[in-house]
């Protein structure tokens, strides 16, 4: 049962970063690499003004700048320099892998002895359970920012971005502008997850986000299957929606190892249940 | 209300497939002008189009809205005055939104997108009111995806988002030419009454020659990206359908 809880938790922690991938996926059409870099940078960021005691509240506004700043330069890349989004968000991670090891030192830093964003707030004396709290505090908060967002003037012109090119500039639309700062959204709540996963893990790692893009594009590809099904057209519900498909995401892998699959695997599963994920809806379209 | 001088637009200037789409238009619409554009494929009438909205500069000439020199400025910035139709009908409306959505940023074309929700009750209200008057059923369906919706639904929502904010021009480049005839003449219809009832300046691609003769104030033929013929009203209106299939012989 335990195993579950931590798996739901998991999946809360990292919904943040679905929010994300959601918003540059609305944009672009395609998944924002730089999700791994910048994944990597909030956890990073977190562990290192940990040991030097900072509090872990005071950490989240320079976690979400860092993963704003990562989000911007992948934006600029694509935009100001022509270069395919794809590769930009490339670029951008993988410059970000050097920069994170910079800032981290070594390539591992356990976050052991200091307090951090799940030990210092107490809802309930049970720890998993004080730990489930405290995430869907977090992730509800973060919601209903960005559906508030996503529902002004700013975020409609933002969602029409990705959907036709010629309407949002005829609708005086900077889509650059656009992109730039969708982008920087996008990474802020995924280095929001990098966050919440080092502290909730104890520890960060330099590869921590290799594949991670996977894990939210997996997450909004199940949201976005459930937001057809049930025909949902409200963007709250959407959000809510690509939440569950993040949970759902780390419940399956949970349960993968649960009946013994090889944890040297789980990368290899997470790609194959992505796959299965996208190629589904499209089986059915051919019948 | 615009003034294009000498504008040229060479594509791959130099190469082999070099295209001189406009070889030094000079052309002037006055305001509440409805210009009909006819012309053979690649006689430059889209790009012509193009010019005037922003979606191209013009590689030689000016271009003068209301009197302010607009050659250099971004087409999102010119949106301020003029609103658009496409061909294609998915090009005007954006179809993950909902109508409602699509129309608060067609409400908001000329001001900036801020962070404050605008699509309230009286929003909801006044954009129902305004799709009632297309008699095509849509106002109880304002929250349901622009994507789920027919080509000639979309067309005329396209044509009623384009005067929901200060609209001075209307550019509508072939705007029933993926729709059905039915369709077609009910977007025309609608395009005619919208100019007419907001006063604009429009200009319009068809080849359909019997709209051409239908529709507007003025008729302008273009080609190898020159103005081959230009007709003022009253020449206009004295003008014989047969005759101007002879144009296109």
């Amino acid at each position: 049962m335990e195993f579950y809880l931590t798996a739901l938790i998991l999946g809360l922690c990292l919904s943040a970063m679905a929010l994300g991938i959601f918003i540059s996926m609305k944009i672009f059409n395609i998944p924002d690499i730089t999700t791994d870099g910048s994944y990597t940078l909030g956890a990073v960021i977190t562990t290192v003004l940990l040991t030097v005691h900072w509090s872990a509240i005071a950490i989240i506004p320079v976690v979400l700048l860092s993963g704003a700043i990562a989000g911007m330069l992948t934006g600029i890349i694509h935009t100001r320099l022509k270069i395919e989004a794809l590769l930009a968000g490339i670029l951008v991670m993988t410059a970000l892998y050097s920069i994170n090891l910079t800032i981290l030192g070594r390539s591992n830093v356990p976050l052991l002895n200091v307090s951090n964003v799940f030990s210092s707030l107490h809802f309930l004396t049970n720890e998993v359970y004080n730990n489930l709290i405290i995430s869907l505090i977090f992730i509800t908060v973060i919601t209903l920012i960005v559906g508030y967002v996503l529902r002004t003037d700013f975020g409609i012109a933002m969602r029409a971005t990705g959907n036709s090119a010629s309407m949002t500039r005829a609708l005086g639309i900077n889509s650059n502008k656009m992109k730039i700062i969708g982008l920087a959204i996008a990474n802020s709540l995924t280095a929001l997850s990098g966050y919440l996963v080092a502290q909730f893990q104890n520890f960060t790692d330099i590869n921590m986000g290799i594949g991670i893009v996977i894990t939210g594009l997996g997450s909004v590809l199940i949201g976005e299957a459930l937001i057809k099904w049930w025909d949902i057209t409200s963007i709250m519900g959407s959000l809510v929606i690509v939440l569950c498909g993040s949970i759902l995401f780390q419940l399956v892998l949970a349960f993968t190892l649960s009946i013994g699959v090889d944890p040297n695997l789980l990368k290899l599963v997470t790609a194959s249940f992505v796959l299965l994920i996208v190629i589904i809806p499209r089986l059915k379209r051919n019948d | 209300m615009i003034e294009l001088q000498h504008i040229s637009k060479v594509f791959n200037r130099g190469k082999v497939n070099e295209v001189i789409a406009l070889n030094d238009v000079s052309l002037t619409i006055q305001k509440e002008e409805f210009v009909v554009l006819v012309g053979s494929n690649g006689s430059g009438k889209t790009t012509l189009l193009n010019v005037i909205s922003g979606a191209e500069i013009g590689s030689n000439g000016k271009v003068l809205i209301s009197n302010k020199d607009v050659t250099r400025l971004a087409e999102y910035r010119r949106s301020k005055w003029i609103a658009r139709v496409f061909q294609n009908p998915l090009s005007g409306t954006a179809s993950d939104l909902s109508i409602l959505d699509n129309f608060r940023l067609a409400a908001i074309r000329t001001s900036q997108k801020k962070l404050v929700i605008g699509v309230n009750e009286a929003f909801k209200k006044q954009v129902r009111d305004k799709i009632a008057t297309l008699g095509m059923g849509l106002e109880n369906k304002l929250e349901q995806a622009m994507g789920t919706l027919s080509g000639g639904q979309r067309q005329a929502l396209t044509l009623l988002m384009s005067v929901m904010d200060d609209t001075q021009i209307l550019l509508l480049d072939e705007p029933t030419a993926a729709l059905d005839p039915r369709s077609a003449a009910l977007i025309l219809e609608t395009a005619n009454n919208l100019i007419k009832e907001y006063k604009l300046t429009a200009v319009l691609i068809t080849h359909n020659l019997k709209d051409a003769h239908q529709y507007g104030n003025r008729l302008i033929q273009m080609n190898e990206g020159k103005v081959l013929r230009d007709l003022q009203s009253a020449e206009k209106s004295a003008l014989e359908l047969p005759k101007m299939y002879d144009w296109f012989n």
